[in-house]
């Protein structure tokens, strides 16, 4: 056919980027995660995380507020009822305090894992019409929680500061790698449950029970010096323990330094962020067919 | 230009059907019993592999398969325009679906050499809470562009929707058709090599969706290459040099746009560029006189479904006049699909009119001269009778069909226009002008 030459074929500079090539083939079984992808897919990242925390409180009226009362009234009921009735033990901190600087990190996990499990669901109709890594969906939801924790770790400073136990020691630094491990562990589970959802419905049912009894099985109403001492380690298998635990005492003091059990939960973290990405990975081919 | 941008190599993709419980729901009993089954299945497989000495697994068929898409390959040369048609759930969707690798295939392979683009939808992941400008961001981005790239062509991607006074107002404020405008607009901006479009154009109005295919011919003019998919056959032979009919899974036609159009149109219609009555017992007629086929053909003297609005074409009629001596009159009529009759013309040839005939085969030909229909099927009915007195030998309603095509080169009626023509005839007329200067007329 015909080459026309356009006047902006003329000022189009010369430099032409090498074409990249895509090879599209049906995968068997276990795939590659594609990091490098990953972070050229970047921005769309950015925009899925922009788009989540600019709609989170579209219309609503009292707006981010709401990152704030959620674990404020948590707290509320845990120091009346927990603290004040049953007389539950804070390793020596004031109960409100105690229980909500492990709420902060708390809702952080909780709502980030409620989000990533339904997200791909959710977002059914993106998946169904363009191609991007269907990784940064469930990512893109935890990451939009960080505005939230933010707010909330304000709240709970100036709740310190009230009870005058501000204290500024090195040990602050944990509390940011804290908000790491609430997040590698929310994002992990999050993995497995979205990719799960997509098949099973089932799931979306079940997470709010799940997170229920993860709330329990965690030291966030109680100290967990009530576990005696091989106990006390399984039980950092559970990553919010070593979150909880890592929390208070950077911010308060109480308990034990991390140890053996923040390493366990650590490692239990991972395990599940690794295993969860590579079974996301393998379900992914088929999600824009069953979703 | 014969650099290959998309090659494309037996893909097939099957669907489970069927056993599927509400939407998106596989039984966990099913997945459980699966898996505990699965060693063995493999364990068979691995031992009809060894006994057959092939690596290769055949995937057995299964009654609750189907495959939506089988054996397609083509390639698409860098910087061609090519539409892909054909019926509703022949496989349309799941090919741009695999090319866009939102699904994976089943089988086969494909080669993308170059940054693709894919429009499956008006308004890829526009949020309703967001604004127009907030939403123009969100959908660049996931189409494939980049943050500075966006920045770069706002002022343009807003002007283009003409909607710049609602920039700021969430869309779900907005009217289909801002929603549309606005949408489209970010899809013209993107620079792709590889743009692939499925039948987006086919909202919003008359006016926009023209600016719109202008814009994709823009594109084309860059090099870059567009896989359409459209239901509108005069915007895919306007758009595209190239068309593929897809049908039952399959690519079966493959050539020139008018061509595959055509056929595509002519075989919706049920209808075909020739018939034929091989038995005179059976052919339409009666004891004077039977048809015995009817035809399209090109000056050539070949049968064409496809005819280009440039080019006279010949409808030829054949037939036996069984006894002697009458006088008998050829006619064609010629319809629009929705009804409207386009003209009538009747045999005037001088060396049979009012001559009776002789008996023996008869073959007379109509010619319809270049450039006075319009673009779109006609079809063509045909009969033969006497006038004095009045009989009707034979008459076959809707007997052949073509299809009129304008590949909009400028030297046809259209001009340098390439959107849609009202009219079901467009004669190619002679204009005069006369212009007289402004002194002379005070």
């Amino acid at each position: 056919m015909a080459e026309e030459v356009t006047p902006e074929a003329l000022t189009t500079p010369a430099l032409v980027p090498p074409l990249v090539t895509t090879v599209i083939e049906p995968a068997r079984g276990w795939v590659p995660l594609r990091v490098r992808e990953l972070w050229e897919y970047r921005e769309v990242l950015y925009y899925l995380i922009w788009r989540d925390i600019k709609v989170k409180y579209r219309q609503t009226l009292i707006g981010a507020a709401w990152a704030i009362v959620q674990p404020l009234m948590t707290m509320v009921v845990f120091s009346v009822f927990l603290g004040k009735l049953a007389k539950v033990p804070s390793d020596g901190a004031p109960y409100p305090l105690f229980t909500f600087a492990a709420l902060v990190p708390w809702s952080f996990f909780a709502n980030g894992l409620t989000q990533s499990a339904t997200s791909l669901v959710a977002s059914g109709n993106l998946i169904t019409k363009v191609y991007f890594p269907r990784l940064l969906v469930p990512m893109g939801r935890v990451l939009a929680g960080l505005p939230d924790i933010a707010l909330s770790f304000l709240v709970l400073l100036g709740l310190v500061a009230m009870y005058g136990r501000l204290q500024w020691t090195l040990s602050v630094l944990w509390l940011p790698l804290m908000a790491v491990l609430a997040l590698l562990t929310a994002f992990g589970i999050g993995l497995w449950l979205s990719a799960l959802n997509v098949q099973y419905r089932d799931i979306q049912h079940a997470v709010p029970f799940l997170v229920q009894i993860w709330l329990f099985a965690t030291p966030i109403a109680y100290p967990s010096s009530l576990l005696a001492e091989p106990w006390r380690t399984i039980y950092g298998l559970n990553p919010m323990v070593g979150v909880v635990e890592g929390f208070r005492w950077g911010l308060l003091g109480t308990g034990r330094p991390p140890g053996i059990p923040l390493v366990v939960s650590v490692a239990a973290a991972l395990v599940l962020v690794v295993s969860g990405a590579f079974f996301f990975r393998r379900v992914e081919r088929t999600f824009a067919d069953v979703i | 230009m014969d650099e290959i941008a998309v090659r494309v190599d037996n893909i097939g993709k099957q669907y489970r059907i069927g056993t599927r419980r509400g939407p998106g729901t596989v039984m966990l009993r099913e997945v459980l019993t699966d898996l505990a089954a699965a060693p063995f299945r493999k364990l068979r497989a691995l031992g009809q592999r060894l006994a057959a000495g092939s690596t290769e697994i055949q995937r057995p068929a299964r009654a609750d398969h189907i495959w939506a898409l089988r054996n397609a390959s083509f390639e698409v040369p860098r910087g061609q325009v090519i539409g892909i048609i054909g019926p509703n759930g022949a496989g349309k969707s799941t090919l741009l679906k695999i090319l866009s690798r939102i699904t994976e295939p089943t089988e086969g392979r494909v080669e993308i050499h170059g940054r693709v683009g894919s429009l499956l939808e008006v308004g890829t992941g526009f949020h309703p809470e967001l604004t127009g400008l907030e939403n123009v961001f969100l959908s660049g981005a996931l189409l494939g562009m980049r943050k500075t790239e966006i920045e770069r062509n706002l002022d343009e991607i807003v002007a283009f929707s003409e909607i710049d006074k609602f920039i700021d107002t969430p869309v779900k404020h907005y009217s289909s058709g801002m929603y549309v405008r606005l949408a489209f607009s970010v899809a013209a901006h993107l620079e792709p090599e590889i743009l692939i479009v499925d039948e987006v154009l086919a909202v919003g109005d008359v006016a926009f969706q023209r600016k719109c295919l202008n814009k994709m011919e823009d594109v084309h003019h860059h090099g870059r290459t567009i896989l359409f998919v459209s239901h509108n056959m005069d915007a895919v032979t306007r758009l595209c040099e190239r068309a593929l009919l897809i049908s039952n899974g399959g690519i079966q036609k493959d050539g020139p746009a008018g061509d595959v159009a055509s056929a595509y149109l002519l075989s919706t219609l049920k209808m075909d560029a020739v018939q034929e009555w091989p038995s005179s017992d059976t052919a339409p007629g009666n004891g004077v006189a039977r048809l015995r086929r009817l035809r399209v053909r090109d000056e050539a003297g070949a049968t064409v479904e496809n005819v280009d609005v440039r080019q006279p074409l010949g409808i030829e009629m054949v037939f036996d006049m069984l006894v002697p001596g009458h006088v008998v009159m050829p006619s064609l009529m010629f319809y629009t699909r929705s009804g409207t009759c386009v003209f009538s013309a009747q045999d005037l040839d001088p060396e049979w009119r009012r001559r009776p005939r002789p008996a023996g085969r008869f073959t007379t030909t109509a010619w319809i001269p270049p450039n006075l229909l319009a673009e779109g099927a006609l079809l063509v009915s045909c009969g033969l009778s006497s006038i004095k007195p009045l009989e009707v030998h034979y008459f076959v309603r809707d007997a052949v069909a073509f299809n009129v095509t304008d590949p909009a080169e400028g030297d046809s009626a259209r001009g340098d226009w390439d959107g849609s023509i009202p009219g079901v005839i467009r004669p190619l007329l002679k204009w005069d002008t006369s212009h007289e200067t402004p002194d002379s007329t005070s």
